[in-house]
């Protein structure tokens, strides 16, 4: 029978099968339709114009926003098309700055690669380009408003994966610009530094910022001994930059190149996730028995933490206090290296490889000090890394495979696969199997944890202990799930989180990669990884075990809360916002900040702040009292709080305030 | 300057709260809300949109970016006059140039500085009022004046600094 389900693209019949565009169905068909704003996993923009083609009876249309319709007849590339193209490109470049050769993106930028596809070899226009500065104000990524063409994609990245929407377009016409919140750097906003922005970014608009002139300081300064660690995720992506297929391993020869790039030991960030599983399971079944504290979530992803910090602050005695696996390397590291080294604490540095843009942020919380010194000194992307080996002059898949050094390189396949989706949770079950009913990791089935889903949900039986978990990757996800915890309608135990789609794996510090299937192909190759290691339960690392015995005692001791442990404080979503409501004419006035925050918005703090105003006002207080509202207190759960001189009240009424002033102004007058 | 009770921003501070809450902090009423703020400040302050975001659950980047887009809204504080001279093609064609340079020779203004140090004069231009047959038009806040001349501009304005000078001695 005639198939009636087919159109013709390019002159030849083709059947439409579910795709959600044309544009889809001409690369199914293999016809690469240029694009700037198209992403699978975004919201349809239509506004880069590139994609453009001619449908008989719809006239020139963009593909991405155009449903495959049978009897269509569509031709992908006319002489009409081929000039609206170039002239779409020759306009981006002509507002560009092109200094392509010292570009973070030079060689990976889709600008770069249509222009020569397109060849064009001339720009008919004059250069409108104004320099604009750069905005390096956040620890984990630089904006570069020169390079951006305003596709968009950074935008839906951070609204439709993240719900944060810390950048958007702002202006209008030829001003239009991506802007952080009200125009502030990136670095004074409710950034979660996650770098999906980055991540989606075509050209070099958004990148990681470099660590990498710090390593090499470090590295060629004799008096100091580098030691380095790779989060898992980057054993499978690195390849990607010398020509090796996503998912591919490269640990041999990963840890080749840095040794010879001249780091003192090369460490496994998967032997602190082994003991990041330990603490965290421990920590889980305490609170499980005891019915406390729950649902637990993970806290080894610092774009998690964060936005739980800006968004939801009740909730953060809900994250397992467990710091993560790269600051856990970091506090052992420089708690237990000095005297194994035999170097003095401040000669250790101490580098991480993350897949991660977030880790550097994380690497620079005042919580991960120690004596003024940072438990992890700089943190490399895996992009980093391989322009460094590039740097190097290495030929990275000639080099002969070395292997981790001891007693940091050893690790379970436990570890490993925290790089993915779902990995912490399996790992965790692995070692709260056998703990609570002595059930191996075999007789567990994972497939649901294991699947792609947004949300995945699972029930397992442990002995007599009932486990109900979800794993999320995507901040968005975790919305719903804070919703029904504040209603007390959440039905899980245990809740993974990890901000970047894929997990580790998907962080924006991987090279850059726009296959489709890149991200399933590296966690396949984290699974492989785990497989082929001898042990697959966190409790079988005979390492952790004797740190266990010869330095922490056991799983949660004081030691390892010392150690291994950390804690949350809720934070504002704009820095420096406070909006000053009364003139202040005396140094000494007493300074009252009112909560108009989310939480204590909803719990009546403009009232509050009103009587306030008119308070001052009738008592002749002006001067004496200086009242402003400021954005967060970091005491949501109690709200509405209001901090005079600094002490925060919470749960704070009228009549409270005015008592506290007027007992400040008696001490003061 | 007398002494004020309070900020200029907490002068309408409670009054934002009210805007809102009329709206039922609807995100969709977001235009809305903030041409009533504006109506209130003559202005848009960056921390009072911040607070509009809270309020209504919006991204602060998003309030930014609908508060910039639009002519309307100025996130930068407005003289007490604000003078929209028009230099659509009817009132460019009849001169309306010359007169916005007068007007900004005798107030020491340019196109990068707008507002008058003491806060009296704003001077911008507007593409097109709508009122092409009294080209050149120039709006001094609601009042609109047709077929003006850079004379008669400057007499305008001299106007206008009398009486706010008596007006204030009068106080």
């Amino acid at each position: 029978m005639e198939n009636l389900n087919t159109l013709i693209l390019d002159g030849k019949e083709v059947v439409i099968n579910n795709e959600k565009n044309v544009l889809e169905l001409a690369r199914a068909n293999g016809i690469t339709i240029p694009t700037f704003c198209y992403h699978s996993e975004l919201s349809v923009y239509g506004a880069c114009r590139l994609c453009l083609v001619d449908i008989e009876g719809k006239g020139i249309t963009t593909s991405c926003s155009t449903k495959a319709e049978p009897g269509m007849v569509i031709k992908t590339n006319t002489a009409e098309i081929r000039k609206m193209r170039k002239m779409t490109l020759e306009l981006l470049l002509a507002n560009h700055d092109m200094s392509c050769p010292t570009c973070k993106r030079s060689a990976n930028c889709k600008l770069q690669d249509l222009a020569r596809q397109m060849g064009i070899t001339e720009i008919r226009f004059k250069k409108t380009h104004k320099p604009k500065p750069i905005d390096t104000s956040s620890e984990s990524l630089v904006r570069d408003p020169n390079k951006c063409i305003l596709c968009g994609d950074c935008v839906r990245a951070c609204r439709e994966i993240q719900s944060i929407g810390a950048i958007d377009f702002a202006h209008r016409g030829a001003n239009v610009e991506v802007l952080p919140s009200l125009g502030h750097g990136l670095g004074k906003v409710e950034c979660v530094n996650c770098g999906q922005c980055a991540a989606v970014c075509p050209v070099g608009a958004l990148y990681p910022k470099s660590h990498i002139d710090q390593t090499w300081d470090k590295i060629s300064d004799k008096t100091k001994t580098v030691v380095v660690q790779v989060a898992p995720a980057v054993r499978v992506a690195l390849g990607e930059q010398f020509g090796m297929e996503p998912g591919q391993v490269s640990t041999g020869q990963m840890v080749a190149a840095l040794k010879t790039m001249g780091f003192d030991q090369v460490y496994d960030t998967s032997f602190a996730a082994d003991l990041t599983v330990i603490e965290e399971a421990n920590e889980f079944i305490k609170r499980k028995l005891a019915g406390e504290k729950l649902p637990q979530f993970t806290s080894c992803c610092p774009g998690w933490v964060k936005f739980a910090e800006l968004y939801y602050p009740d909730l953060l005695d809900n994250l397992s206090s467990c710091k993560s696996p790269q600051q856990m390397f970091g506090s052992l590291a420089k708690e237990l290296l000095p005297e194994k080294l035999g170097v003095k604490k401040e000669d250790l540095v101490v580098i991480s490889i993350m897949p991660c843009t977030a880790k550097k942020a994380e690497a620079n919380r005042e919580e991960f000090k120690k004596d003024n010194i940072k438990d992890v000194d700089y943190v490399l992307t895996t992009q980093e890394l391989a322009t460094m080996i590039q740097q190097s002059g290495l030929e990275f898949n000639e080099l002969q495979p070395e292997s981790f050094d001891m007693p940091f390189g050893f690790k379970t396949g436990a570890g490993v696969i925290f790089g993915t989706t779902g990995g912490v949770t399996e790992a965790v079950l692995r070692y709260a199997g056998e703990k609570i009913a002595n059930i191996r990791p075999e007789d567990i089935d994972f497939k649901i944890i294991r699947s792609n889903q947004q949300l995945r949900e699972a029930e397992y039986t442990l002995g007599d202990v009932k486990i109900s978990l979800a794993v999320v990757h995507g901040l968005r996800n975790t919305r719903a799930i804070a919703k029904d915890i504040q209603n007390g309608t959440c039905k899980y135990d245990l809740i993974e989180v990890m901000a970047c789609p894929g997990g580790c794996i998907g962080g924006a510090g991987q090279p850059i990669n726009n296959e489709p299937d890149a991200r399933k192909k590296r966690t396949k190759g984290l699974y492989n990884v785990d497989k082929m290691l001898q042990l697959h339960t966190a409790q079988d690392n005979h390492i952790v075990s004797e740190i266990y015995d010869k330095e922490l005692g056991e799983p949660n001791s004081p030691k390892a809360h010392e150690l291994l442990h950390t804690h949350y404080h809720s934070q504002p979503r704009l820095v420096d916002s406070d909006v000053a409501l009364t003139e202040i004419t005396r140094k000494d006035a007493v300074k009252v900040q009112v909560c108009v925050g989310t939480n204590c918005f909803v719990k009546g703090s403009q009232d509050l702040l009103k009587k306030l105003i008119h308070y001052v006002e009738e008592n002749n207080l002006t001067g004496l009292v200086d009242v402003s509202a400021t954005f967060c207190l970091k005491k949501c759960g109690q709200g509405p709080n209001v901090a005079v001189d600094n002490e925060i009240i919470s749960g704070c009424d009228f009549q409270i305030i005015c008592d506290k002033i007027e007992s400040k102004i008696n001490i003061t007058s | 300057m007398t002494e004020q009770a309070t900020t200029p921003e907490m002068q309408n501070f409670g009054k934002v709260c009210e805007i809102m809450a009329k709206y039922e902090h609807r995100p969709e009423k977001l235009i809305t809300i903030l041409q009533e703020v504006q109506a209130e400040y003559r202005y848009l302050p960056k921390s009072i949109l911040a607070f509009v975001a809270m309020g209504l659950k919006l991204s602060p980047a998003e309030v930014y970016g609908v508060a910039t887009f639009y002519a309307h809204f100025t996130l930068e504080p407005q003289g007490k006059f604000v003078i929209k001279l028009c230099d659509g093609t009817a009132c460019h064609v009849k001169q309306s140039i010359p007169i916005l340079e007068a007007i900004r020779e005798r107030l020491k203004l340019s196109e990068t500085k707008p507002t008058t140090d003491d806060m009296l004069f704003t001077v911008e231009t507007v593409s097109c009022l709508g009122a092409c047959g009294l080209a050149p038009v120039m709006l001094i806040n609601e009042d609109v004046h047709g077929q003006v001349t850079p004379q008669q501009a400057i007499e305008l304005i001299e106007e206008i600094i009398t009486d706010e000078a008596n007006g204030a001695k009068n106080d």
